[in-house]
């Protein structure tokens, strides 16, 4: 397809420029504006009518000048070349390299914006990680192929969380049959939080199989438009072109929202809630949805999103939404980061909808969920009476209820307060029935007699 | 830019998933319309002097100003026939194993164009043996029947408009959906041929000839629902919930253990990954009603969350639209559409595309009368066309409120449509006290039907059941507060007594695990005898409280924990079980009262 020039534009508004008195200009196309004495920037059409192409620039449109712009398109849509020699490689959000070496050349390219997964060539995800956390493996097991975000606040340890599922996280078999590779998105990062991640990689030893797609706080904003996108553009050419297991961690969506909050307001779509909007939801679909696994290829989409809830508000549009397409959320917990819990994941609303396929007999082991729907049941219980015992006091509860309040101290001390060990999923499910020999056994209704006593240890054995 | 072109039917703008076109040939509302060299499906929704917008049921990237519009001279329809059941469509009805054949890929690409029935397979026509040469054809009427899965026998009926006489009718054979099975001459003397397959606009309701009131429950086997909320065959109900709550779970149990004939399950706007449990999980799952399997009376509409959003808005007419082609055939047809939300939401982004005016959280005005039209297409009828047939349809529809957040327009519109709610609860899901419908908040427009129902079909316990376990709910409810403020231990025991019972109550029959091979489907005969066990120690329970037995006693006794455990430990099969129980508490009371010296 020739490319077009076009010399001049009728409007500057934002990071929206508009091209008059040229045709033949794509839907979506990708174009580069050229300037004089600065570096050319990149951009895309939002929308054509009749003769005006509105497009928005990545690098938006400060110090460009009316008539002297050069817009240059290229009769495609944005695309990225893609190769596994990406691994181990720093981009930007437009797919250039950061890190002083070569550009990527490859004979694929791939279009960033994806296309939809075939419902029926998906496969379901059945297949546990164990990420060596109690409160994940037994409480919200992830899925190879799961999307799972984690809702922390400001302030709450959840790069740190990360950085141990990073660290301990078993997302292939051990002999090393299989391929392994780590996309991340950095969205709006501070540059503390992209030195904490580099860090990381380089401390486990991943650093050479991770391909980075850095957008920091001080970048554009439309440019994080696309960090998403270039990263699950790279991983699914990696999981299901070159059957890897792909770990895509995206931080922080929340910045990535209010990207999108801020282009659609210069485009002047009419707002949802908080000045979001409409399509936010078909927005976030599209990158979320991208993960999975899908028939004829080896290879997998596990995905980890950081998601920063403002203010802590979990009715907040952006965690709100991504709930509903996520297949479950971590959530972690102020008041428990406060008192010196970690991790602090707050297990009652936290949850993963993949778990219930891949635990159990043959998966995890059969115990599993029998035993994760009692702790649940009395960590809530204990819980109430915990909240009981701050009005009327620890010593008027009765017999009953001072037992589960104890359980479920005993529960956030040492099953969710694991610090930085490392726990087999068998250690786990260990420590939870210790957890349980506390309870008498008619507060035992979610597990059978037989688990009981297949699994419960006498008092002598007990790790407690 | 060559004259013809400029003439021609062409795009003039491209915006969202909208486009503009001009120079068309006719501008007819809801006309379908291929967009570009591609051929994009696209419908009219806009008219305005010679411009004419068009919605893109798939993205738009790589369009161009002045790219053709080829129209069709069609409304956006459903092709209705054998080949339906056990298949699954996107929201457009094009088959999406189809899709996977041509593209040869995992991925949905643009511009696949298929029919939504198989062309080449055959189907086994048996013809109606009443129909005689010369008799009148008129719409709805029977001209015969396909054996199309284990389930179900489809009818193939004549279409609503069709009136002429009967010329010739095929015997007896293997036909495909598009050969012709009869002739009839209209009254204008042209001839008809009549097919296995018909075409209907799925935005217009599919006539019939009365409204019938309702009559019979639809069986879910879930407790909460069949007990306390139930619904009847031809109702509607609403569950909104937040996320996490439990909705399509509990829209997955409603499509598999639910006595409706044909289940039609719209995944509009949801996850993908859901599309795939329900399609890998329903070919294993049985039937409990009829021993068949599941898939053999399902059919699945998949407009997953990044699929085209002008596509999820269709798919619920889509779906609509072929429940009623069931409906019509005398079948009671369950459509479960999760989530309405997203399809409220889709109105919301064309809307805006379209610039209109936007009234509660940028929904549009007409919010309501949409909902309004899709909640009064379910309903008891009497079709059209003879043999006599009933049909009913329901729709148990999931709304996915913002925040959770029950004031928002989409719930509150749905609200005002549905007669049965049933709210999720967030604490009670966080909990994992599943299905977490809120006792309190839910309610159900149907009792009155179903006491009557209950009544006749010797049940006569059930109003008596249901409203003493409520009492005691709603005791319990009160106590907590006052729990709250000062323990249990400060309870007279008969207080402590409702708080043990409603404890059984939640634990041993409201709750209900999704995922126990037993307890996923409860029979009613079981659910009724649940209650009367709960009661029945409640009330031999107060006569000894009241005779000076201390509540620990009871507390402890092992029939509470049998009580809780029922739901898992009697199969299904073998209710004789229950019995067992029943004598097992009476004899624990007795005991207990002899030992103490309290009277039963």
């Amino acid at each position: 397809m020739a490319r077009i020039t076009v010399k001049g534009v009728s409007e500057i508004k934002g990071p929206l420029i508009v091209v008059e008195g040229v045709s033949g200009i794509q839907m979506g196309e990708y174009l580069v504006v050229n300037l004089e004495n600065q570096p050319s920037r990149k951009g895309r059409v939002l929308a054509i009518e009749e003769e005006k192409v509105i497009i928005l620039l990545y690098q938006g449109t400060y110090e460009t000048e009316r008539d002297e712009i050069e817009t240059e398109f290229y009769g495609r849509t944005m695309q990225l070349f893609v190769s596994e020699t990406m691994i181990g490689r720093i981009f930007n959000s437009l797919g250039e390299p950061l890190d002083g070496l070569p550009n990527i050349y490859s004979d694929d390219y791939r279009d960033v914006n994806g296309t939809p997964i075939n419902p029926t060539s998906r496969i379901y995800p059945k297949n546990y990680i164990e990420t060596g956390i109690s409160t994940i493996d037994i409480m919200n097991t992830l899925v190879r192929g799961q999307k799972l975000p984690i809702f922390t606040g400001a302030g709450l340890p959840n790069n740190q969380l990360i950085g141990q599922i990073v660290r301990q996280a078993k997302i292939t078999e051990q002999d090393g049959s299989e391929k392994f590779a780590i996309v991340f998105g950095a969205m709006g990062l501070t540059m503390d939080d992209y030195i904490y991640f580099q860090r990381l990689f380089k401390e486990t030893g991943t650093l050479n199989k991770v391909i980075m797609f850095s957008n920091l706080a001080s970048d554009s904003a439309a440019e994080r438009l696309l960090t998403p996108r270039m990263a699950l553009t790279t991983a699914e050419y990696l999981a299901f072109d070159k059957d890897y297991h792909v770990l895509v961690i995206l931080s922080d969506i929340t910045n990535y929202c209010q990207a999108l909050r801020e282009i659609s307001v210069a485009l002047e779509t009419v707002p949802s809630r908080k000045g979001f909007p409409g399509y936010m939801y078909s927005d976030l679909a599209s990158i979320y949805e991208r993960a999975g696994i899908v028939e004829d290829s080896e290879g997998s989409i596990t995905m980890i999103v950081n998601l920063t809830m403002p203010n802590d508000d979990i009715t907040h549009p952006i965690p709100d939404l991504t709930g509903y397409i996520t297949e479950g959320q971590i959530i972690l917990d102020r008041s428990m980061h406060n008192r010196g819990i970690y991790p602090p994941i707050d297990v009652l609303g936290s949850l993963s909808r993949l778990m219930k396929d891949g635990i159990g007999e043959g998966f995890t082991r059969k115990d599993h969920p029998s035993l994760s729907d009692q702790l649940y049941a009395s960590y809530a219980e204990g819980l109430d009476k915990r909240s009981l015992a701050e009005v009327i006091g620890r010593k008027e509860l009765n017999r009953r209820d001072q037992v589960l309040l104890s359980f479920a101290d005993k529960f956030e001390e040492v099953f969710v307060n694991q610090g930085n060990e490392h726990k087999t999923i068998e250690q786990s499910l260990e420590l939870g029935w210790s957890l349980l020999s506390q309870l008498p056994e008619t507060e035992l209704t979610k597990v059978s007699e037989d688990l009981i006593k297949t699994f419960m240890k006498s008092k002598e054995e007990n790790m407690l | 830019m060559s004259k013809t072109l400029e003439e021609g039917a062409r795009i003039v703008s491209i915006k969202g998933s909208t486009v503009q076109a001009k120079n068309l040939s006719s501008y007819r509302m809801g006309e379908i319309t291929f967009v570009g060299e591609e051929r994009l499906i696209g419908e009219i929704i806009a008219i305005e002097r010679e411009i004419a917008t068009i919605q893109v049921y798939e993205p738009l990237e790589g369009l161009r100003i002045n790219d053709p519009i080829y129209p069709t001279g069609k409304s956006l329809s459903a092709e209705l026939g054998p080949g339906l059941l056990a298949n699954i469509f996107d929201g457009i009805q094009r088959p999406l194993e189809t899709i996977k054949d041509i593209t040869k890929s995992a991925f949905i690409e643009r511009g696949i164009q298929t029919n939504a029935l198989d062309r080449n397979k055959k189907w086994s026509f048996v013809p109606n043996p009443d129909l005689k040469q010369g008799e009148i054809i008129r719409g709805g009427d029977q001209i015969g029947s396909v054996k199309e899965t284990e389930s179900i026998e489809t009818m193939i009926i004549a279409p609503p408009y069709i009136h002429g006489h009967l010329l010739e009718i095929q015997d007896k054979g293997e036909y495909t959906v598009t050969e012709p099975i009869a002739v009839i001459k209209k009254q204008d003397n042209r001839k008809e041929e009549l097919k296995l397959m018909h075409e209907w606009p799925v935005r217009i309701a599919r006539p019939f000839l009365r409204k019938m009131p309702v009559q019979e429950p639809l069986i879910t086997g879930q407790r909460i629902i069949d007990m306390f909320f139930p619904i009847t065959k031809g109702g509607t109900a609403a569950i909104p919930g937040g996320f996490g709550t439990g909705k399509t779970v509990l829209m997955h149990q409603l499509s598999k253990w639910s006595n409706a004939d044909v289940v039609i399950y719209i995944g509009c706007g949801e996850r993908g990954n859901e599309m795939t449990d329900v399609l890998i999980g329903f070919p294993k799952l049985m039937d409990p009603h009829t021993k068949n399997p599941l898939m053999a009376r399902t059919i699945l509409i998949a407009n997953v969350s990044n699929m085209p959003v002008a596509a999820r808005e269709a798919s619920i007419y889509m779906g609509i639209t072929i429940a009623e082609y069931f409906r019509d055939q005398g079948f009671n047809v369950l459509l479960t559409a999760d989530s309405t939300s997203r399809w409220a939401e889709a109105l919301r982004e064309i809307s805006g595309q379209l610039e209109e005016m936007p009234v509660e959280e940028g929904y549009p005005a007409y919010l309501g009368a949409r909902l309004a039209n899709f909640y009064e297409r379910a309903g008891r009828i009497i079709a059209l066309g003879s043999p006599y047939r009933e049909g009913t349809i329901n729709i148990t529809a999931a709304v996915s409120p913002a925040g959770g957040d029950f004031s928002e327009p989409v719930t509150a519109n749905t609200k005002r449509f549905v007669k049965t709610f049933w709210g999720l609860d967030p604490t009670l899901a966080n909990r994992k006290h599943f299905p977490s419908i809120n006792w309190f908040t839910s309610y159900s427009g149907y009792i009155e039907v179903i006491e009557e129902w209950a009544l006749e079909s010797g049940l006569e316990d059930w109003g008596r059941y249901r409203q003493e376990l409520f009492t005691i709910l709603q005791k319990d409810n009160e106590l907590q507060h006052i729990v709250e403020l000062i323990g249990s231990k400060a309870l007279p025991a008969d207080e402590q007594l409702i708080l043990l019972i409603a404890d059984i109550i939640k634990t041993g029959f409201l709750q209900q695990s999704a995922f126990h091979p037993v307890d996923s489907f409860c029979p009613i005969e079981k659910q009724m005898r649940m209650m009367k066990h709960i009661l029945l120690f409640y009330n031999r329970a107060n006569i000894l409280i009241k005779n000076g037995c201390p509540i620990s006693l009871l507390n402890s006794l092992k029939s509470v924990q049998i009580l809780k455990r029922m739901k898992e430990d009697v199969p299904n099969e073998n209710l004789m079980q229950l019995n067992k129980i029943e004598d097992y508490i009476h004899s624990e009371m007795e005991e207990l009262g002899s030992k103490y010296g309290y009277r039963v």
